[in-house]
């Protein structure tokens, strides 16, 4: 399973972003993509593209977590969100491995890695990668996103940081990490 | 000269063995012993080792400032606000402005502290400990206004909470406080008798409205009675698109 995090300011400004893999099952944390290298812009496109979804879903449900809200069905891609209350939104990309491996060992950049996390993933079964939309996932995510959403709070609160700035801290960035490990 | 030397007291790692006279013995001997990870290029931490993040946001929960204090600092405020200004708008409008980002950050704050404690502060808007939900109606958001904003900020709530009777503007709505906390010691000039500082107030709720997606304009007004002689009353005027998606909500039966 692979990640992509992005947290977007009220006024559509990529403020934090940040791709990483599964901890779970063996994975080593490192985010592998079925996109070429040259392809990661894919990422953001896919998660930018859920926008119009949030926000029609953010004034029929006044839940913070608003749980999986859109997939993109070429990539295989499920987009889940959090809403913090003035407004910042956290995006949750997540790709699930491909299940037929033979595709993986195809030109990709980690071509011999992806191979062998992928089994690993695949062995246990009742792992959160086997099922990006059950109500196990939905329960990680909303975790990472609690967390992830303690260390904004924190941010936010800072006298030095204005709403809208770009989130450079790396203790921020460690925080985050360190969430996803934990939970996904 | 005050500047460095603070610096060096923030920035513990090489100095903390120079500064005996502290009683935190055991907090600057951490950093001697352990073979701390080298701190990341060009990030200042501070001497307790203690970022932000490592800090918990629910600790001052119950803890109050000194009013003095607080009356010392706002009082700068306003003659801060105050300088080079063109009339008592301006400096309202000033006021209104430093309130503005402090609503934006209560609005986190007061969200994360109600979802961690599970106490129900924000009883009045949701139901039991579920975490809160956001504000989605102006009358759910004017609540959370008048109620937990209010007790966070003053250790009550409003006083009173009122929609505009007129059928001109049925977009405002006030909400009235008989002695804000923020003119107890201040005495405006007979001249200024329009202004109001309690603009910093407004512009707090500013920020609480404009956060949770409602554009609104606050004002702050004198409104005193006999019995309040400080009686202000917040006026909020929501916006064209809050006031239609108010329409669109209702029909759809959104609470």
């Amino acid at each position: 399973m692979s990640y992509y995090f992005t947290i977007l300011s009220p006024t559509d400004t990529p403020i934090f972003n940040i791709a990483f893999g599964t901890s779970k099952g063996g994975g080593d944390g490192i985010a592998r993509f079925r996109f070429p290298d040259t392809a990661q812009y894919m990422n953001q496109f896919i998660i930018h593209s859920s926008l119009d979804i949030l926000e029609e879903a953010q004034w029929t449900n006044g839940g913070m977590y608003l749980k999986h809200i859109d997939t993109y069905p070429p990539a295989a891609a499920y987009i889940s969100a959090f809403l913090t209350p003035s407004g910042a939104r956290f995006l949750l990309l997540h790709q699930p491995p491909l299940v037929p491996n033979p595709a993986s060992s195809s030109g990709l950049g980690s071509s011999s890695l992806l191979g062998s996390s992928g089994n690993t993933v695949r062995g246990s079964s009742s792992t959160i990668a086997t099922n990006p939309t059950g109500p196990q996932t939905e329960e990680a995510v909303r975790q990472f996103m609690n967390e992830v959403y303690e260390s904004y709070v924190k941010t936010a609160m800072s006298p030095f940081y204005k709403q809208g700035m770009e989130i450079c801290s790396p203790v921020f960035r460690t925080r985050v990490t360190a969430a996803g490990k934990k939970w996904l | 000269m005050a500047a460095p030397s603070r610096h060096s007291a923030m920035l513990s790692v090489s100095n903390s063995t120079g500064t005996p006279q502290s009683g935190s013995s055991d907090k600057t001997q951490i950093p001697q012993q352990s073979s701390t990870p080298q701190p990341i290029q060009g990030l200042r931490v501070p001497s307790n080792r203690k970022t932000i993040y490592d800090r918990h946001l629910n600790r001052s929960r119950n803890a109050e400032l000194s009013r003095a204090s607080f009356a010392y600092l706002f009082a700068e405020m306003v003659t801060y606000a105050q300088r080079r200004v063109t009339g008592i708008q301006d400096l309202e409008k000033r006021l209104n402005e430093q309130g503005y980002p402090l609503g934006l950050r209560l609005l986190d704050l007061l969200f994360y502290r109600t979802t961690t404690t599970s106490s129900s502060a924000l009883s009045s808007s949701s139901t039991s400990s579920s975490p809160p939900n956001r504000p989605l109606r102006i009358l759910t958001l004017l609540h959370l206004i008048h109620g937990p904003l209010w007790r966070l900020l003053f250790g009550r709530s409003a006083d009173a909470l009122e929609h505009s009777v007129s059928p001109d503007t049925p977009n405002e709505y006030m909400i009235t406080d008989n002695d804000p906390l923020v003119n107890t010691y201040i005495s405006v000039p007979r001249e200024m008798n329009q202004l109001n500082c309690a603009a910093f107030v407004a512009g707090i709720i500013e920020g609480v409205c404009d956060g949770c997606g409602f554009e609104a304009k606050v004002s702050a007004h004198n409104q005193p009675t006999e019995m309040w002689p400080s009686r202000t009353v917040f006026l909020l005027g929501f916006g064209e698109s809050v006031m239609e998606r108010e329409k669109v909500l209702e029909r759809a039966g959104i609470k």
